[in-house]
């Protein structure tokens, strides 16, 4: 059981990612996860104000079900497939992480400082939550895609534009973590 | 029923991506400061596959359930969308230390706070909905 409970090799998780890939395409269906959220805009009414978003949603559903699914498989996994194994992270990043305000980096799966519920009482961290999550969803559909579809399905194919994606989201990756968090997380 | 498939899929791909520790954030932090192979490993292995699964459905004509040739979605033309828009998203990906699969499956987690991540992100697809066609693509 232990092979289970630890966290997995990425020799394992990744053979294993391209699975899900796999299945479905052969159900007929693409690897894309955030096509989901113009789906939701779709679906709550975003059509009545973008052509972009004027399609038949429900012809998604199967993409939402597996958003219901991947939530389902969060909570199976720290619930009943996990032993609370610290991330075994680089010495390094972990001194450089505690230098920039965060206490036990590696010990939860996201830094307590940005995402507990008493970090939401914060002014700072709300508005970091609200720029993180409007810089993925405006990237993605702008980049039409996101690790799923272009990082794994589109190298996968071998598609150009996938690699345009791909250093782009490197470029923006790069820039946040290594100019803008220390700014941000000031010591 | 013909949803169950794909919440099964979906349930496989949260479990997965817990396992793996690909849902850290930490795990994020630590790609794009080059201090660590795991997620490099993860990617680059998860490509390798799809690449090789993709290769042989090519080359014996794999069919899907509908009976097509198996095969990955062409991607529409275009260079400025691409660069652009990946940066937009690696800025976002970076800072929240989530891409749209694992906000959802953080959530799982117990990580509530990714519901103000997901309904930002709604909005953000809601506004290059408003705007794209005056966007360079």
């Amino acid at each position: 059981m232990d092979f289970i409970l630890n966290p997995w090799p990425w020799y394992l998780s990744g053979p294993l990612i391209a699975f899900v890939m796999a299945i479905l395409l052969y159900f007929g269906k693409t690897f894309g996860m955030s096509s989901s959220l113009k789906t939701i805009c779709s679906a709550i009414g975003a059509n009545k104000f973008s052509d972009f978003f004027k399609f038949n949603w429900k012809d998604q559903r199967w993409n939402l079900t597996i958003v219901i699914g991947a939530i389902i498989g969060g909570f199976i996994a720290t619930q009943f497939l996990s032993n609370n194994t610290a991330t075994d992270l680089n010495p390094a990043t972990i001194t450089e992480l505690q230098q920039m305000g965060f206490e036990n980096p590696g010990a939860t799966l996201v830094p307590n400082e940005m995402f507990s519920m008493e970090s939401l009482t914060s002014i700072k961290t709300i508005v970091l939550l609200i720029i993180g999550g409007l810089l993925v969803g405006f990237g993605t559909r702008y980049a039409s895609g996101c690790t799923s579809g272009h990082a794994i399905t589109g190298l996968s194919s071998l598609q150009k534009q996938s690699l345009i994606a791909v250093i782009g989201f490197f470029i923006g990756g790069l820039i946040m973590t290594n100019f803008i968090l220390p700014l941000i997380f000031k010591a | 029923m013909k949803y169950l498939k794909f919440l099964l899929v979906g349930i496989f791909f949260g479990i997965i991506l817990v396992k793996s520790e690909a849902v850290s954030w930490f795990r994020i932090y630590e790609m794009f400061r080059f201090q660590s192979f795991h997620m490099y490993g993860i990617i680059g292995t998860a490509i390798a596959t799809g690449l090789l699964f993709l290769q042989i459905s090519k080359r014996k004509h794999l069919k899907n359930i509908i009976g097509e040739q198996i095969d990955a979605p062409e991607k529409e033309e275009g260079f400025i969308r691409f660069i652009v828009g990946g940066t937009i998203f690696g800025l976002g990906w970076a800072l929240i230390g989530a891409c749209p699969g694992p906000m959802y499956i953080l959530l799982g987690t117990g990580v509530y706070s990714m519901t103000i991540v997901i309904i930002a992100a709604l909005l953000g697809t809601f506004i290059y909905g408003l705007l794209k066609g005056k966007l360079p693509h």
